[in-house]
């Protein structure tokens, strides 16, 4: 009886050698990758901090909007920001490569998804960050057109053509992440639906003169000559 | 070098017709069937009164006329002047046409130096086709410093209404001044003469632009010259007529004027190293103006002004200091008729925009655009101050403006260097 149980001891503590003997130079191979991907993911940042400097993508992202919006957020500023996103999402990687070395049970279908995720992600963040930038490019180009035109409203139709093109990037943004896509695609097209309606409404209805007088500028031949200020800049 | 790739194969054999010439007058046109006959019968009787022993010939560039221009330009001839029927011409005058593509580079002033550059002109006038009171004497007030007296570029002196060319007199003339330190009256001249040598040397530099149109390239070359081992001069050519303008047209013309002249100082060591302005040399009058009344909407210039600060403070913000916009705010807020904008201001203005457009803080073309509800104001407080002004109050004015502009340049090149 006394035999049976020093065997059977032995036999379990034999195992768990065996096991711990399996599992040390897999956790060795896993430390490796974890350390070395933290290794290149650092340089991958660097490197990325770098090319963002040179190009001065923090004053393309002012441009954009979108370094206000990360100080309201008291974020860092785009290419720091961006840089560590791509520092931790490279190490994640590595991460998860090494853990699926351990070969640890239910995480290895993880992996691929996470992988298959990636493109899209950055998809997602591309579309967003060039809509912000082509929201304020074509807001501010509104408004000094509708200044100098000295249209009614500048500001109003500025900020519409802001709204929009925001909307329409989160939108195709989120489409491309995957995420409740019909959802996003029905409230897009209801948001941009009423908002059209409610201006053609707007400018139909309240600004029937208004209409009528632009109608008349653009298409009908201009009562006064162009003799607006009659002042030659030449 | 001639750029052969912009002359066509049908030009190009006209030019070979022509043969070598010692004056070549150039006409860029687009669509001025209305007024470049009475220009072509002006050039035709000034080279035939003043220069009759000149190998000469007229080159059209074109920039794709419905309305019959060219074949008005090409039925030049001498047998059709009944005014000048007196005079005889000792040689052939050649006038020959040729379209060029708007979208390409370089406009029409680049296909007309190409000519000349190919037919060894050693002297070029180029004439603006809506030049509608332009006299035979212009050819012959433009021609002769050229031609005789070794000048490289004689720009036209012009008697203007006191409120005409206003962009001219507070902005492109102060300020190509000060930068390059040349009193040039009119930079972006609609009628001028040069040498086969600065034309030679234009069109070596890179190609101009294509949206810059017609007024632009003319203003790249007189800053060339300006900038450059140069002989520049000035003559008076008598009345300018007023061209009326819409308040629409006033970005254009910016973008055309004031984005090449903003352009230009990108050379920085050309106009860094100028310290103060010289006068040059003037044939005739140095100035003279028109004063009889003109109706000018003071209320609307005022109240573009005022919306254009409040309505566009975000984009004026990333443009100017913190101090020039809040001046610029209590500016606003003046009622019209007692409206004044200090000069200092006015160039202080007027370099933070150069400094922004050089760093590209936003946009350039929004930073041009962004000016023009500034300029309103500047041309309100022109028009107030000098209501009943004399010629000589008027030209004491301009020249309070080009002073400013001088002492405030260590102001840009200090922007210039450390960034807004």
């Amino acid at each position: 009886m006394w035999q049976i149980i020093v065997n059977e001891l032995t036999q379990a503590t034999r195992d768990i050698v065996h096991s711990v003997a399996r599992f040390l130079p897999r956790l060795l191979v896993m430390l490796v990758i974890v350390v070395v991907g933290w290794v290149i993911a650092y340089v991958l940042r660097s490197i990325l901090r770098s090319i963002l400097r040179v190009t001065k993508f923090d004053k393309l992202s002012e441009d954009a909007g979108a370094s206000q919006l990360l100080k309201k957020a008291a974020l860092p500023a785009s290419s720091e920001l961006l840089s560590r996103f791509v520092f931790w999402i490279a190490w994640l990687g590595f991460i998860l490569v090494g853990i699926s070395v351990l070969g640890v049970a239910g995480f290895q279908e993880q992996i691929p998804r996470f992988f298959a995720f990636l493109p899209r992600l950055f998809i997602a963040l591309f579309v967003f960050f060039f809509g912000l930038l082509a929201s304020s490019f074509f807001s501010r180009a509104a408004l000094l057109a509708s200044v100098n035109a000295n249209l009614p409203s500048p500001k109003i139709l500025s900020l519409t053509i802001r709204t929009v093109i925001i909307l329409f990037s989160v939108s195709v943004g989120v489409e491309a992440l995957g995420i409740g896509e019909d959802t996003m695609l029905l409230a897009f097209a209801i948001v941009f639906g009423s908002l059209m309606l409610g201006l053609a409404l707007a400018f139909g209805l309240g600004g029937q003169e208004l209409a009528r007088r632009y109608l008349e500028n653009r298409f009908a031949q201009p009562k006064n000559d162009g003799r607006d200020d009659d002042l030659s800049p030449l | 070098m001639v750029e052969e790739s912009i002359l066509t194969d049908d030009f190009l054999r006209e030019l070979i017709n022509v043969g070598e010439v010692d004056l070549l007058v150039g006409l860029d046109t687009f669509n001025d069937a209305k007024t470049v006959g009475n220009v072509m019968q002006a050039v035709r009787a000034g080279l035939l009164r003043y220069f009759p022993r000149l190998r000469t010939v007229v080159v059209n560039a074109d920039g794709g006329s419905r309305d019959g221009t060219q074949e008005l330009v090409r039925a030049a001839s001498i047998s059709h002047m009944p005014h000048v029927s007196n005079l005889s011409s000792l040689r052939t005058l050649h006038c020959i046409s040729t379209q060029y593509s708007r979208e390409s580079s370089g406009g029409g002033l680049h296909t007309i130096l190409a000519a000349a550059d190919l037919l060894r002109a050693s002297s070029l006038v180029v004439i603006s086709p809506e030049s509608t009171n332009m006299e035979p004497e212009w050819v012959e007030r433009l021609v002769r410093p050229v031609a005789k007296e070794n000048y490289d570029l004689i720009t036209p002196i012009y008697r203007r209404h006191k409120f005409d060319a206003l962009l001219v007199r507070t902005l492109l003339y102060p300020m190509t001044r000060a930068m390059y330190g040349k009193r040039l009256r009119e930079p972006i001249p609609t009628a001028f003469a040069f040498s086969g040598r600065l034309a030679t040397q234009f069109l070596a530099q890179e190609p101009t632009p294509s949206d810059v149109g017609r007024m632009g390239a003319e203003l790249q070359l007189s800053l060339s010259a300006m900038s450059g081992d140069f002989r520049v001069g000035q003559s008076f050519l008598g009345t300018r007529e007023r061209i009326e303008h819409g308040a629409a047209e006033l970005v254009p013309a910016m973008r055309r004027t004031v984005g090449v002249l903003f352009a230009s100082l990108e050379n920085f060591a050309v106009w860094s190293a100028v310290k103060e302005s010289q006068p040059v040399p003037t044939i005739g009058v140095e100035h003279e103006v028109n004063l009889e009344p003109l109706r000018v909407n003071r209320k609307r210039l005022h109240q573009m002004f005022a919306t254009g600060v409040a309505e566009l403070d975000p984009v004026l913000r990333s443009i100017l200091y913190d101090t020039t916009l809040a001046e610029l705010k209590a500016l606003a807020l003046q009622p019209e008729e007692e409206f004044v904008f200090p000069n200092e201001l006015w160039a202080t203005t007027v370099y933070e925009f150069a400094a922004s457009h050089h760093q590209a803080v936003i946009s350039r073309d929004h930073v041009i655009q962004a000016l023009a509800p500034l300029y309103r104001g500047k041309a309100l407080a022109f028009v107030l101050e000098n209501r009943d002004a004399s010629g000589v109050e008027i030209e004491k004015n301009v020249e309070a403006i080009c002073l400013s502009f001088e002492s405030l340049k260590p102001y840009l090149l200090e922007m210039w260097e450390t960034g807004k």
